[in-house]
């Protein structure tokens, strides 16, 4: 249980594997969950019999899942048209895509009312101040999709008048290639950033923007889990291995 | 359009008010072009909107380009067109590169076409051209503070190699 989480958290074995779907439930299993039914209201139920019940038809979560499931089906993106992926940006709120599935149809005029922020075309050195301008008057929590190449690298405007990739000057969660991607294409992105909220509350940039101490409530430094930990020395030396074998490859 | 005998005529013209003021003149798919003395552009362009008979009243474009490596470095380039007889003028002004930190200067036509403010604060933008009593000559596309005249032909490119898989190799370890 998390310190400072204010949920409940019900942690418990499972007991059996539950029915598959497509198969109805038999009769005589109907009638058991009835009965068991009656004895819990009757408070005769205990033992593995209320753990059974009580497995079968009650949610159990923490809040700060409850919280990220609901704060990734229910996005905002800002109203918000850099160059030619905002046609395509356009489009995924119309019926043929239909973002409206995935809970992200309200595209809101003001950035304080908004929480994704679509990086939808390339962005100039001109635009740049005023792109990180709106990403800080968007309240926390806070994401952004860097759609298309140029967003993302620059992409064909390798020159003089346009930044070479959005995360130079603002932190990026997804970044979604093409140019312009399809409108199917930044759904999925999106549907990566839901996932990427769904399983971690904190998205991470700040650890990857060195950016650890600007958050807007108070809590403890972040030190990358163990996980994250083993994942990276591990990718480290996958790395290592196929660069040295690559260059005694290279010697022989 | 004037033809190509049209377009002597007008040379003859000019060069008799204005000793000097055309320095050649050419005709190439049906587009007739003066090349004047940048220091009598000003003089020549107000000949062809005044005169009767000119009236290229109305300028289409004004824009630059760079030779470099060629002499003079810098073309002024004016598209002139005048509406009652629908006939377009081409005036080219070279401008030589003064060198060092000065920039080339050339005189402004804002008060015979209007139009020229944007046009010219578009050219000093983008070629440090300046245009001498240019009401308000200040950059119009790049942000205020930008150094350096980008579309000038030894301006750097920018941008930077971008990290694929396939040129991963070539910075190994790019994650430290």
């Amino acid at each position: 249980m998390a310190e400072g989480c204010t949920g409940l958290e019900v942690r418990r074995e499972k007991l059996r594997e539950l029915a598959p779907l497509d198969e109805p439930a038999a009769p005589q299993d109907f009638r058991a969950r009835q009965l068991r039914a009656r004895d819990l209201l009757r408070g005769d139920l205990d033992g593995p019999e209320l753990e059974r019940h009580v497995e079968e038809s009650v949610l159990a979560t923490t809040m700060n899942r409850a919280l990220s499931w609901g704060r990734a089906n229910s996005m905002f993106p800002a109203t918000f048209g850099l160059a030619c992926c905002a046609i395509e940006m356009m489009s995924i709120v119309t019926p043929r895509y239909d973002i409206a599935r995935f809970g992200a149809e309200n595209m809101r005029a003001s950035p304080r009312q908004a929480d994704l922020l679509i990086l939808s075309g390339r962005v100039s050195i001109k635009m740049a101040p005023v792109v990180r301008r709106i990403y800080d008057q968007m309240l926390e929590p806070k994401w952004a999709i860097a759609m298309g190449a140029c967003s993302s690298s620059g992409g064909m405007f390798a020159n003089y008048a346009v930044v070479q990739g959005a995360d130079k000057f603002m932190p990026v969660d997804v970044h979604v290639p093409g140019c312009p991607p399809r409108p199917e294409a930044l759904i999925s992105g999106f549907i990566k950033l839901q996932r990427m909220i769904v399983g971690n509350p904190d998205p991470g940039w700040r650890r990857r923007y060195n950016a650890i101490g600007t958050e807007e409530w108070a809590r403890g430094p972040i030190e990358p889990t163990e996980d994250e930990r083993g994942a990276y020395s591990a990718a480290r030396e996958l790395a290592r291995a196929a660069e040295a074998e690559s260059r005694g490859g290279d010697g022989a | 359009m004037p033809d190509a005998p049209g377009l002597e005529l007008i040379a003859q013209e000019l060069n008799g008010s204005f000793e000097g003021s055309v320095l050649s003149t050419y005709y190439e798919h049906d587009q007739a072009a003066l090349v004047v003395d940048p220091d009598q552009v000003l003089d020549t362009l107000r000949w062809l909107h005044d005169t009767p008979g000119q009236e290229y009243r109305f300028l289409a474009s004004l824009h630059a380009a760079d030779y470099l490596p060629g002499e003079p470095r810098f073309g002024v380039h004016y598209e002139l067109l005048c509406m009652p007889r629908v006939e377009r003028l081409r005036v080219k002004a070279a401008l030589p590169d003064p060198g060092g930190d000065e920039l080339p200067e050339i005189d402004s036509c804002v008060e015979l076409f209007p139009t020229a403010d944007a046009h010219e604060r578009e050219v000093y933008d983008f070629f440090g051209i300046v245009f001498r009593g240019h009401p308000d000559l200040r950059r119009i596309l790049m942000p205020e503070d930008y150094v350096g005249w980008p579309l000038r032909r030894d301006f750097p490119m920018g941008g930077e190699p971008v990290l694929y898989t396939h040129n991963e190799v070539e910075t190994p370890r790019w994650w430290e």
